[in-house]
């Protein structure tokens, strides 16, 4: 299983690389959605600064989303989909491999809304730690959600407006947690970050418990 | 299928239907009389009280289908692979249940912000309670979109009681972060409603407005269930002449 | 000799119109099966239930021995299957895509080069990305991809769509080797010289069922 895992992840993650779609465009657009962000706010910097935790998340929540819906565009496109179906790889380790390459390029996605949020909102960190821990989390559960609702959408001529209408009610109690963890690691406010930060955990859990059950015959269409 | 099975299956009323029918406007005529006229007005929240009979017995009514919806989906994706009828049944529970929960859902969204207007002056207010049930709406919006695709039947279903199960699951989730949230950081802003406290008149209003709202709920669920069984009626028959016709052609042909 | 493919009276549905009405059909193994039959005959919708993609809704249909009502997934991993579409990853190179579809099906990928210089790939264009070759070499990559899985059951449809003569007459090759190495194959055309040459067996189908057997036993 481990081994089907990593075929999947390094396909994945190939096609992205060869494509440069995560790097190329989504991140570029998610950094935009923070500028944005600052205009709405006025750019007064203090509501930024007391907001960046939060604001960060909604820009993951953006790009994220747009990353899923790419993730599951490459597999329908040319009836790619078929040849899942009938490979020999097992459907939890499709989950968990769609799932893992989806971490790693909502991850890199971070890692430049983070220096972008960093940079333009003046931002400073106070634990690292928790910011990192936290960040992994809701990226965590984040990936393996979207993985979830992305094969229940995928194909649908109407998947770009049911996706999200799906994902972010699931996803608000990541949002939520999210942007407290980061609020207090970012020492604008102090209490339970930690927390917050487990919670993230327990959600991404039940939901690999639940994708790992039910990939299977959520793959198949007829 | 026999000519008069399928006359009858072409409504929805059965003469016992009719009577739940008669009965729940009856019911409702009369919590409205009780809630509007009989019931005192709360000594600190005055008329506004009178919210309470439709807002809380709704609440109620939406979690109860939401359960329905959750334990028939498990049962269905027990069944699906039964070769006489795939477990339809639940399905057809779960989707009828979780639109008359959405309904109900949004009546107590709505109620819940015009007592809020009258009481706290706004109508909203970022407490646990409201930021928790307009997730659950939308959730279950969600659910009901994604019931409604063009899809095989079989597959639309599975997908349908998969999400159920996750939203289902997802409920206390949200409950207890958005719950943990508020109280965390605004202690003072919730303190604004103080909760009516629920006696003699009031509470055997309360009490009847249940009894009348949840035979309101189960007459719709239950047209809402023949309506979508004669759906899946409607589209076998159609499935059945066309096979009939594609042997029919084939035969003219040879 | 065994049946690979055994069909009795299957109905199968897709949405919500019958694709197939009743069809009866048997398959040995080794035999290879020509589809005829017009547009809308039921040919790819009798591939990809051989294939458990749609699921039969009455009947009996058992595919190397597995009972597809039971468990449509078991037998896939011994089916190659080649649709209108080439489920190709255009983003990706063609070795890399070889590559990927060998390893998902279990094959070893060191078998890739091998079966790309079999179906005529030539070695320029294995670093290239699938997206910029031209729809004759698409369709190459994507038999290679079935190639290097060696199936025990070979499902095409159209596979000799937009190929040229010389590549056409390739594949045949390729499929006349398979059947003799105990591979079965079932492919629909409707070519108009009819590419029966290496056909053992000839099926017209109509209105989703088999209207004409030239090998009926």
């Amino acid at each position: 299983m481990l081994a089907e895992t990593l075929l999947v992840v390094r396909k994945d993650l190939r096609v992205e690389w060869r494509a440069k779609v995560a790097l190329g465009q989504v991140a570029p657009l998610a950094l935009l959605i923070l500028v944005v962000l600052a205009f709405a706010l006025d750019a007064n910097s203090s509501l930024l600064e007391l907001g960046a935790g939060g604001l960060y998340w909604v820009a993951v929540l953006y790009g994220g989303t747009l990353l899923i819906q790419r993730s599951f565009d490459v597999e329908t496109d040319d009836g790619n989909m078929d040849a899942f179906r009938m490979s020999a790889i097992g459907a939890p380790s499709l989950f968990l491999g769609k799932s893992l390459a989806l971490f790693v390029q909502i991850g890199l996605l971070e890692l430049v809304l983070g220096s972008g949020i960093a940079l333009l909102y003046n931002v400073r960190v106070t634990d690292w730690v928790l910011l990192f821990v936290a960040a992994v989390a809701g990226t965590v559960a984040f990936s393996v959600c979207g993985v979830l609702w992305g094969v229940m959408s995928a194909g649908l001529r109407v998947r770009a407006t049911l996706l999200p209408l799906l994902l972010v009610p699931v996803l608000a109690p990541i949002l939520l947690a999210g942007s407290r963890a980061f609020e207090t690691a970012l020492g604008v406010r102090a209490d339970a970050g930690w927390t917050w930060a487990s919670l993230m955990f327990v959600i991404a859990a039940i939901h690999t418990a639940i994708g790992l059950g039910a990939f299977g015959f959520l793959l198949e269409e007829g | 299928m026999t000519s008069t099975t399928r006359s009858n299956a072409k409504m929805t009323a059965t003469p016992a239907t009719r009577v739940l029918g008669v009965l729940a406007i009856a019911a409702t005529a009369l919590m409205a009389v009780l809630g509007l006229f009989i019931s005192p007005a709360d000594v600190i929240q005055g008329e506004a009280v009178r919210m309470l009979y439709l807002h809380v017995p709704s609440i109620w009514i939406a979690y109860g289908a939401f359960v329905l919806t959750s334990v028939s989906s498990i049962l269905f994706l027990r069944a699906r692979k039964r070769r006489e009828d795939q477990g339809r049944h639940y399905d057809r529970l779960a989707g009828s249940a979780a639109e008359v929960g959405v309904v109900f859902t949004g009546i107590t969204l709505i109620t819940g912000m015009l007592w809020g207007k009258v009481t706290w002056g706004t109508y909203w207010q970022w407490d646990a309670r409201l930021t928790t049930t307009i997730l659950l709406f939308v959730t279950y919006l969600g659910y009901l979109a994604l019931r409604r695709l063009p899809a095989d039947p079989m597959v639309r279903s599975q997908r349908a009681a998969v999400m159920a199960l996750i939203s289902f699951i997802n409920v206390p989730i949200v409950h207890y972060s958005v719950d943990w949230w508020r109280t965390l950081h605004q202690k003072a802003s919730l303190s604004v409603g103080r909760r009516p406290e629920i006696t003699g008149e009031m509470y055997w209003t309360l009490l009847y407005s249940t009894l009348a709202v949840t035979i309101v709920a189960t007459w719709l669920m239950i047209h809402r269930y023949r309506v979508i069984r004669l759906e899946e009626l409607r589209d076998e028959e159609a499935l059945a002449a066309l096979i009939s016709s594609r042997l029919k052609n084939d035969d003219g042909s040879n | 000799m065994s049946a690979v493919v055994e069909f009795e009276k299957v109905v199968a549905v897709a949405g919500s119109f019958p694709v197939l009405t009743g069809l009866d059909l048997r398959v040995a193994q080794g035999e290879v099966i020509l589809l005829r039959g017009e547009n809308g005959a039921g040919k790819t919708s009798f591939l990809r239930s051989c294939a458990g993609l749609i699921s039969v809704s009455s009947g009996d249909a058992h595919v190397l021995g597995f009972d597809m009502r039971v468990d449509r997934r078991a037998p896939r991993r011994y089916i190659g299957l080649l649709g209108h579409e080439n489920n190709l990853y255009r983003d990706l190179w063609v070795r890399e895509h070889v590559e990927f579809r060998a390893a998902a099906v279990g094959a070893a990928e060191s078998d890739t080069d091998a079966a790309l210089l079999r179906v005529g790939v030539p070695k320029q264009l294995w670093s290239v990305p699938i997206g910029s070759l031209s729809a004759g070499q698409r369709r190459k990559v994507a038999i290679a991809s079935l190639v290097v899985g060696r199936p025990r059951l070979w499902l095409l449809d159209e596979p000799h769509a937009s190929l040229d003569s010389e590549s056409r007459e390739n594949l045949d090759v390729i499929l006349a080797e398979a059947s003799q190495l105990g591979a079965t194959i079932i492919f629909a055309s409707h070519e108009s010289p009819p590419t029966n040459g290496i056909a053992s067996r000839v099926i017209t189908m109509g209105g989703g069922r088999v209207l004409e057997d030239s090998g009926a036993s």
